[in-house]
């Protein structure tokens, strides 16, 4: 576990320092993501460890935006203020940007043979 | 007696425990709300859990940096979480490597109305410069959200509000949306959600399926890179 853990922290940092280093306009953990695949794919698998880890953190992914989203209470005025326009904003954005990106995979990716029943 | 209410008291709101456990506390509560509900998506753990919380802090008189001093412990796991998503990632390589091109316009086509509908619905309803600004990077992950919201001028920490807002909506009613639209493949639906609905949306397809859960971390992985592209020249154009 404690080298797992190691692991993705030193993927992460790696990433964190190249996104600075390089001022690219991705977050240092996204860079992390695809070093530790990079990793994966050089060690041939997923030991049982880094699954074990992994899907401990990825269990209950959820749980970590919690701590952000109470930072709404900072904001009470302006929502409180314009809450039509930012309610229906974030409505008719997410539901148009999900059936449109669904559309367009749909239409493009070439069929498998994994699709729910 | 009342004294030592007092010394507790001063303890506690001098340590990071209270804002971690309450933290703990409330997911699980929202959670087992969720579960209650035979895992409907409204009884959200997420949002029970912000509302629980945003109601102890008032209450309490807490102040937001406070109960952050403890509830950093949860929040500097996203890091971490968000490089963990290369095992699932690495498990459906071959699926993913196969819809390259499909992905790629996805991801294009995602963030664009993502981004342009936002700003046009919130603008048509008169909302004002710095909210439209705010809202703009809503669809891609906190911290590149906030790092765009700072670069064109908008307020990053109601950015990341709104960021939180808008996982919440697509993971809440993703399922039902992809439903009636009649899209039952499990790459696009993980795909357009982790594209619209980042880490939030990510967390839900790991819920309902993995190779959902896959595809929905490579849609937030990418959607955050398409993001931080468009933002800029969007708003250059359009405001």
């Amino acid at each position: 576990m404690l080298r797992v853990l190691t692991l993705l922290l030193l993927c992460q940092l790696t990433g964190e320092i190249a996104a600075r280093a390089a001022s690219l306009p991705l977050p240092g953990p996204v860079i992390g993501m695809v070093l530790m695949l990079g990793w994966l794919a050089y060690n041939g698998g997923v030991d049982a460890d880094t699954a074990k880890v992994a899907g401990g953190l990825l269990e209950h992914l959820s749980l970590l935006f919690v701590p952000a989203g109470v930072g709404v209470v900072l904001h009470l005025d302006v929502i409180a203020a314009e809450w039509p326009a930012i309610l229906a904003a974030l409505l008719v954005s997410t539901f148009a940007a999900i059936l449109a990106a669904a559309a367009t995979m749909r239409w493009l990716a070439p069929a498998d043979g994994g699709s729910s029943k | 007696m009342s004294d030592q209410l007092f010394q507790a008291w001063v303890y506690l709101a001098a340590t990071p425990l209270v804002g971690l456990t309450a933290t703990l506390l409330a997911y699980q509560i929202g959670y087992a709300v969720f579960l209650r509900a035979n895992r409907n998506p409204l009884a959200n753990p997420v949002l029970i859990a912000i509302a629980l919380l945003a109601v102890l802090l008032w209450i309490s008189d807490t102040s937001y940096q406070r109960y952050f001093e403890g509830a950093q412990f949860v929040h500097f796991l996203l890091g971490p979480a968000t490089v963990a998503l290369a095992v699932p990632l690495y498990r459906n390589f071959q699926t993913i490597r196969r819809t390259a091109f499909a992905i790629g316009a996805a991801i294009v086509v995602g963030s664009l109305v993502a981004i342009v509908t936002g700003i046009g619905t919130a603008w048509l309803l008169g909302a004002s410069r710095q909210t439209l600004l705010s809202l703009a990077p809503k669809s891609a992950t906190t911290p590149v959200a906030m790092g765009i919201s700072e670069q064109i001028g908008g307020l990053p920490s109601l950015t990341a509000a709104l960021v939180i807002l808008t996982g919440i909506i697509g993971a809440t009613f993703a399922t039902l949306l992809l439903n009636a639209a009649g899209i039952k493949d499990w790459r696009a639906r993980g795909l357009s959600v982790g594209i619209a609905a980042h880490g939030i949306g990510t967390a839900r397809a790991f819920q309902v399926n993995e190779v959902a859960g896959a595809f929905a971390g490579v849609g937030m992985g990418l959607s955050a890179l398409a993001t931080a592209l468009l933002v800029p020249a969007i708003v250059k154009l359009l405001l």
